[in-house]
């Protein structure tokens, strides 16, 4: 049995005085696994993908990624390991309004210290894969809100990252946009990329993911395998 | 204010503004206050001191030899004195500094040293009903063994031993405490027992007088005169006016005016400034919350009134913290000026402290009533989209330009970073460029006082000084025959030119003359032999190098009229002899009153001119010991009734109480400006907070988000330090020839011109320096914030 590419264990993560947001979660996802993670406003998805991505620290419980203890890195390390494994998208593209298209999916390569040549030339096949080629030159207020999800995209795929993340790419697009991301998100399972996303988007889930988790207030409430074995189990409470 | 305030100030994220708000107008308050209270200081500290003292309006003495202590009481009767003190005993002595005492560093004279004469009183004494002393440290004399030292006039503490070689039995003196005489009656006090055992035969008499009609120096010189009547012909010797005392007092003081007045303007636009921006800039980072305030039905007066109270409590929590802190500075910088003044202690007046800051939160109420008024008249609308939609747009061409170098990329967006507002950057560059002419001109304030310090130093040259000793040596009895001052200099020349490390040496002699347009007498300092080694420092013309050359001071140019190149007179009762002025010198001794000539200039006086004072001004070869060089001399100096001494250089009182004034209010500049830095920063860090996040999502480790903050400062910072250091330049010309201006003074054209690239250089980093320094805080507040916490925000 191959190592797993992210290893939750026993996870707790607890803001302030509130309910845990996330309580005692335990998970493990695999190479090449496209996850879609569902759940209610607040039960905790963003949380789970923070821990995942480094941003944050689990008040209890290990996050392992890659064979990296991400729960433990500090915070030089794990802007590193961000920096090389992961790639993320966000609902509001977070894009940086005073870079142009191009100077946004360069910065990646840029903080990871690539040579200049390497990272322009990377930047632009990847502007001209996603279809946003054309609009290098412009700054993101320019782009409708598909094309700067895609530009969003691009910059997340600017280092290889063995994980992609996003956190509800289509949840501030269209109907038509929205389309257009799930599209590229699919392709790129199919080419091979971890996919883990938080989405409110059934569709999305469906169409692009193997895999689809529920969380109910902090809680893994169903994991369900689609394709080979349509597998449906309840990971019941915490132990 | 009530509830409208409560919900301005409410929420944790004013508290770092608050703090540097009240921090900032702390500094400047303090810095004003200091300033201010300086610069009141420095108006009136003779005449206080005076008047505190009772100080002697006239100090008389008078010849033991010529009249009795009964005689000269009765002079204050005669005269009409309305107080008066003595009649005391009095003595002129050089004290040497004992062997085995004086271990301190610093400044101090080693054992073993010979000073120049001191003037000496017998008084039981410090109080009476005139001249009452302050004792600034130690005690009074209690018992024979002890003296206590005049503050400031000698380079002596409370413990250090002095021997009195020219006294009967070399007595050893301790110093027991210091003292300070605003009349400045004498150098040093002892018991009147002690006093009359060391003048022996010697001395005479000090008597201190207090008159009721003291107003111009006529009414002074009638009670001279007076005096001098009442006593045999001759018996009064000498007799100081008040007036001559306070204007050479007074005279210190004045020089301080310019650069404190320089430091006030300068922290007052400091002040203006940093209150400026605080204000604005919390207004400004808070218009979204007026939106929502006004979209819930508060009036415009309501949040204009809100926001005026919420700068004013910082600023006055800061104000209350700046006196305090201004007063508390103020207390060594006030006890060193006043020892430069020579006058009792002083302290910053009250109304400066009232003043000072009713006027700083006059300033914050009304620089933060124009903003708080826009917040009050800003549309709900408006306001609430601002915030919302990040002023974007700005910088965009410089961001792209800078992103083509070839730089690490969280430098160049540090270095593009004020391009995106450039309003915020301007605060930065006047800040700190404020701060970099405030060292600038500090920095250059010192450096010319110490070169103005060593100038005046060279008014005695050499390594080591020779002299023919006054009295006869100790233990002795006066020679039947009087001695022959010429053969025992031309001994005392040739033992010099023999002794072994000798390298060269010239002789000054004095001898008083008048000199035409001169009213009185004037010092004519003679040099015999090359001296163009230890000329004084020259202002203008040169060093003469021929007979019949004079060289003079700006104050003899001032008070004769005279310029270089015109000539003069100088004359005794029956010979005279033309002389033209070639050099202006730097000299601040005797009121100017001084003249400076080779030996042969005198030449037509005749032998019959008594020379005195011969001085032996001696320059030893390179790696000679001057203490053992000195031993050795003096060995030979001694059966020949002469002494050398190592030659200590002096460290003027006045120059230590302006270099620490100066490096006081430099630093306050300096730290107000690095605040001015880091309170905008804070509010430029905070405002893109949201992109800091998506930086370190996007892997910006905290090393580089540091860089890329502090990047962010190095082009203003460097442009600010352009800018304040010509200004600083500027400034330090036009002040310093003002100082030597009311110092009675002209200053030396490479005492002025003391920025050379090896300073500017290093002066126009600083200015990066501080901008860096002030970016610090902000910076590793932006490595350490949660990328999750940062992205969530919006
Ligand atoms: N930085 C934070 N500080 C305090 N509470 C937070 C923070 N982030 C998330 N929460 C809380 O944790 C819970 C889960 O939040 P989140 O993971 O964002 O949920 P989801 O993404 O599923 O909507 C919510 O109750 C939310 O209010
Ligand atoms: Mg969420």
């Amino acid at each position: 049995m191959t190592a797993p590419l992210i290893q939750i264990s026993d996870v707790s993560k607890r803001y302030d005085d509130g309910p845990p947001a996330l309580d005692s979660l335990t998970l493990r996802i695999d190479t090449g696994e496209a996850v879609a993670v569902l759940g209610a406003s607040g039960s905790g998805k963003s949380t789970l993908l923070n821990l995942i991505a480094g941003l944050d620290r689990p008040t209890a419980g290990s996050v392992t990624v890659d064979g990296v203890r991400v729960d433990g890195l500090g915070e030089a390390a794990s802007a590193k390991y961000r920096r090389a494994r992961i790639g993320m998208v966000f609902q509001f593209f977070n894009l940086v309004d005073d870079l142009t298209v191009h100077d946004n999916v360069l910065l990646p390569a840029q903080l990871a210290g690539v040579p200049r040549s390497e990272a322009t030339a990377r930047a632009d096949e990847l502007l001209e894969r996603l279809g946003v080629r054309r609009h290098a030159k412009a700054f993101p207020g320019r782009l409708s809100g598909g094309e700067r999800q895609r530009v969003a995209v691009a910059r997340a795929l600017m280092n290889r990252p063995s994980l992609l993340l996003a956190d509800e790419p289509t949840g501030a697009l269209d109907t038509a946009s929205g389309r257009e991301v799930r599209d590229l998100l699919t392709a790129l399972h199919r080419e091979g990329q971890t996919l883990v996303l938080v989405t409110h988007d059934v569709t999305l889930a469906q169409e692009c993911a193997t895999r689809t988790l529920e969380l109910v207030d902090g809680r893994l409430s169903r994991d369900v395998r689609h394709g080979l074995a349509e597998k449906a189990s309840t990971v019941g409470g915490a132990r | 204010m009530s509830g409208v305030g409560r919900i301005v100030r409410a929420g944790g994220r004013r508290r770092v503004q608050s703090v540097v708000m009240a921090l900032t107008t702390c500094l400047a308050v303090s810095a004003s206050v200091l300033a201010a209270g300086l610069l009141v200081a420095s108006q009136a500290p003779f005449d206080k001191g005076f008047a505190k003292q009772q100080g002697a309006h006239l100090a008389a003495a008078f010849d033991a030899g010529l009249t009795t202590s009964y005689a000269v009481a009765a002079t204050a009767g005669a005269a009409g004195a309305t107080a008066s003190a003595g009649p005391f005993r009095a003595v002129s002595l050089r004290p040497t500094t004992a062997e085995g005492a004086n271990t301190g560093g610093g400044n101090r004279p080693p054992a073993g040293i010979t000073l120049p004469p001191a003037a000496l009183v017998g008084r039981a004494d410090a109080g009476g009903s005139v001249d009452r002393l302050d004792l600034t440290d130690g005690r009074w004399v209690a018992a024979t063994g002890e003296i206590v030292w005049a503050a400031g006039k000698g380079p002596f503490e409370v413990g250090d031993r002095l021997t009195f070689k020219d006294a009967p039995g070399s007595p050893t003196l301790t110093v027991v405490g210091l003292a300070r005489s605003v009349s400045g009656t004498a150098e040093a006090w002892t018991t009147p027992e002690q006093l009359a055992a060391l003048a022996g035969q010697a001395g005479g008499y000090q008597m201190l007088y207090r008159f009721a009609d003291v107003s111009t120096e006529a009414q002074l010189t009638a009670h001279r005169t007076a005096v001098a009547g009442a006593v045999p012909a001759d018996a009064m010797t000498g007799a100081i006016s008040y007036l001559t005392v306070k204007h050479t007092a007074e005279r210190t003081a004045a020089t301080f005016v310019p650069f404190v007045v320089a430091f006030g303007v300068l922290g007052l636009c400091m002040s203006v400034l940093i209150i400026g921006v605080v204000v604005s800039g919390s207004v400004g980072a808070a218009t979204r919350r007026i939106g929502i305030l006004k979209a819930v039905g508060f009036t415009p007066a309501q949040v204009t009134r809100a926001y005026v109270g919420q700068a004013l409590i910082p600023a006055v929590v800061g104000t209350v913290l700046g006196v305090v802190l201004g007063n508390v500075a103020a207390v060594p910088v006030l006890q060193d000026e006043s020892e430069a003044f020579d006058t009792a202690r002083m302290t910053i007046a009250p109304w400066v402290s009232v003043v000072v800051p009713i006027v700083a939160l006059v300033a914050v109420a009304v620089t933060a009533f124009f903003p708080a008024l826009r917040a009050g008249r800003l549309r709900t609308v408006a306001a609430l989209a601002v915030g919302r939609t990040p002023v974007a747009g700005r910088g965009r061409t410089a961001r792209r330009v800078l992103g083509r170098l070839p730089l690490p990329r969280p430098v160049s967006l540090g270095l593009a970073n004020p391009f995106t507002s450039p309003s915020r950057s301007a605060t930065i560059v006047a800040a700190v460029a404020l701060g970099a002419l405030g060292v600038t001109f500090g920095v250059g304030l010192a450096t010319s006082l110490a070169n103005i310090q060593e100038g005046l130093n060279r008014r005695s040259a050499g390594d080591v000084v020779a002299h023919t000793r006054m009295g006869p040596p100790p233990g002795q009895q006066p020679p039947s025959a009087p001695p022959d001052p010429a053969a025992a200099l031309a001994k005392l020349t040739a033992a010099v030119q023999a002794q072994p490390g000798t390298k060269r040496s010239f002789t000054t002699s004095e001898v008083e003359l008048s000199v035409s347009g001169l009213a009185g007498a004037a010092s004519v300092m003679t040099f015999d032999g090359d001296a163009s080694w230890g000329s004084y420092e020259i202002i203008s013309g040169k060093w003469f190098d021929a007979p019949d050359q004079i060289v003079v001071p700006t104050a003899f140019l001032r008070s004769t009229g005279l310029h270089v190149g015109d000539t003069a007179t100088l004359s005794d009762g029956g010979h005279s002899v033309k002389v033209r002025i070639v050099g202006e010198s730097l000299d601040l001794s005797e009121d100017g009153r001084v003249v400076v000539t080779d030996k042969a200039t005198l030449a037509a006086f005749g032998p019959g001119l008594q020379l005195e004072g011969a001085e032996v001004h001696i320059e030893l070869n390179d790696g000679v010991s001057a203490k053992s060089y000195v031993d050795e001399l003096n060995k030979v100096l001694e059966p020949l009734g002469g002494g050398a001494d190592v030659n200590v250089g002096e460290i003027s009182s006045t120059v230590v109480a302006m270099d620490t004034l100066a490096a006081t209010l430099t630093v306050m500049l300096v730290v107000v400006a690095g605040m001015g830095v880091l309170n905008t920063l804070v509010l430029d860090t905070r405002e893109r907070v949201h992109d800091l996040g998506v930086f370190k999502a996007l892997g910006m480790s905290p090393r580089q988000t540091v860089a890329m903050v502090l990047t962010s400062v190095a082009g203003t910072g460097l442009l600010a330090g352009a800018i304040g250091v010509p200004v600083g330049i500027l400034l330090h010309h036009a002040v310093l020839p003002a100082m030597g201006r009311a110092a009675g003074t002209g200053i030396p054209p490479g005492y002025i011109e003391v920025y050379g690239p090896l300073m500017v250089v290093p002066l126009v980093l600083g200015g990066l320096a501080i901008a860096g320094v002030g970016a610090l805080l902000p910076a590793g507040w932006a490595a350490r914030i949660r990328t999750a916490t940062a992205l969530r925000t919006e």
